[in-house]
């Protein structure tokens, strides 16, 4: 009797061992995907893109070409158009041209463009797409640390316009709007008295944009 | 009779905020010492796109399959016939898959290996973007049920 209840266990246990492994593998809709982008932690919960605006940048420490590290405090003092992107993004290029047009025509009057590449790959993958694209503005190179302290950069290109005081001014994820649009918010931050360029640049308020079909 | 069971078995779906899913496929019946094709259905959700596996601009990064070494050998894997759309970015049409594609893999089947319920694991790796936006690069597990006799 013992012996048959034994038999019986065993092949009830073994039942459920393949049930477990079915379901883990059959059931309907299950991911089962890994994915390599980190989750984002809490530090990324405390900062959502969308309610940035008028909040300082968060803080970051990356290298550049050179490999120069570069804070957000080596900017103060300037308004920043600050870009996250990647040589894979086909949306980015069509941005990269306005901005190193902005670089050129702004830079004299306290304007820094500053380009934060998330490439995986590396200066390998960056320094040939500079090259080639002839960018005149500074780069460097993203890590998770930074996505992280940026909300997660779910999208590239992920644009945000830094005003004097080192606050978000406005937060543009994709190519959100046209260079003219991004040109007058420019000279706003640029034109605001200084103690009050959050509040001055009326419009940036405005501006959060998220185009797609997501 | 649970091994018998003709249940569909899901390979990889995207989780999160993924624009692409893997539909749910049918157990792969393959002989010792033969061969049999697998095909991954791939749906897209509107407006966006992923690059072909020869996407013909290097700096993108191009869709690719690829198997572990047992218990099966992963032959060719077939990439469909990719659409050239030319999009705002690009002076060139790029080539890319939109919507429902499918990528099939010729598998052959060792006569040593071991007959029974066994899996096949691969990774896809593709990137996905729209007109105005690019997803980061993602690479999904793949996992094929496999009955060898």
């Amino acid at each position: 009797m013992s012996k048959t209840v034994s038999v019986i266990g065993v092949g009830l246990a073994l039942a459920c061992a393949l049930l477990w492994t079915g379901c883990s593998d059959f059931g309907p809709a299950k991911p089962a995907a890994k994915v390599e982008k980190k989750a984002p932690d809490q530090t990324a919960a405390q900062f959502v893109l969308k309610d940035a605006v008028g909040q300082p940048m968060p803080e970051f420490k990356l290298k550049d070409a050179d490999g120069q590290t570069v804070h957000p405090a080596d900017y103060k003092g300037k308004v920043m158009l600050l870009d996250f992107w990647a040589t894979w993004c086909g949306p980015c290029k069509i941005e990269i041209p306005w901005f190193m047009d902005f670089e050129r025509q702004f830079k004299d009057q306290g304007f820094a463009v500053v380009g934060v590449s998330m490439d995986e790959d590396g200066w390998t993958a960056i320094k040939p797409y500079v090259r080639d694209m002839k960018m005149n503005y500074r780069i460097l190179l993203g890590n998770d640390a930074v996505s992280t302290a940026y909300g997660g950069l779910d999208s590239l290109p992920t644009t945000l316009l830094i005003d004097r005081q080192g606050k978000i001014a406005s937060v543009h994820v994709g190519v959100s709007m046209g260079k003219e649009e991004f040109k007058n918010a420019i000279v706003q931050l640029l034109n605001a008295p200084r103690a009050n360029a959050a509040v001055a640049s009326g419009r940036a308020l405005a501006l959060l944009a998220r185009p797609g079909a997501r | 009779m649970l091994l018998a069971a003709p249940w569909p078995c899901l390979h990889a779906q995207a989780p999160g905020n993924s624009v692409l899913n893997i539909a749910p496929a049918t157990r792969l019946t393959i002989q010792r010492g033969g061969a049999a094709d697998f095909t991954l259905k791939a749906e897209l959700q509107p407006g966006f796109h992923v690059n072909s596996n020869m996407p013909g601009d290097d700096y993108l990064i191009p869709i690719r399959l690829t198997w572990n070494k047992d218990p099966l050998e992963a032959g060719q894997v077939s990439y469909p016939k990719p659409q050239m759309e030319k999009l705002s970015f690009s002076p060139n049409p790029i080539s890319v898959y939109t919507g429902t594609f499918e990528i099939a893999t010729h598998f052959k089947a060792p006569a040593s290996a071991m007959p029974g319920m066994a899996f096949m694991n691969g990774k896809l790796r593709y990137q996905a973007c729209n007109n105005k936006e690019c997803l980061p690069p993602r690479t999904v597990d793949v996992r094929v049920t496999l009955d060898i006799q």
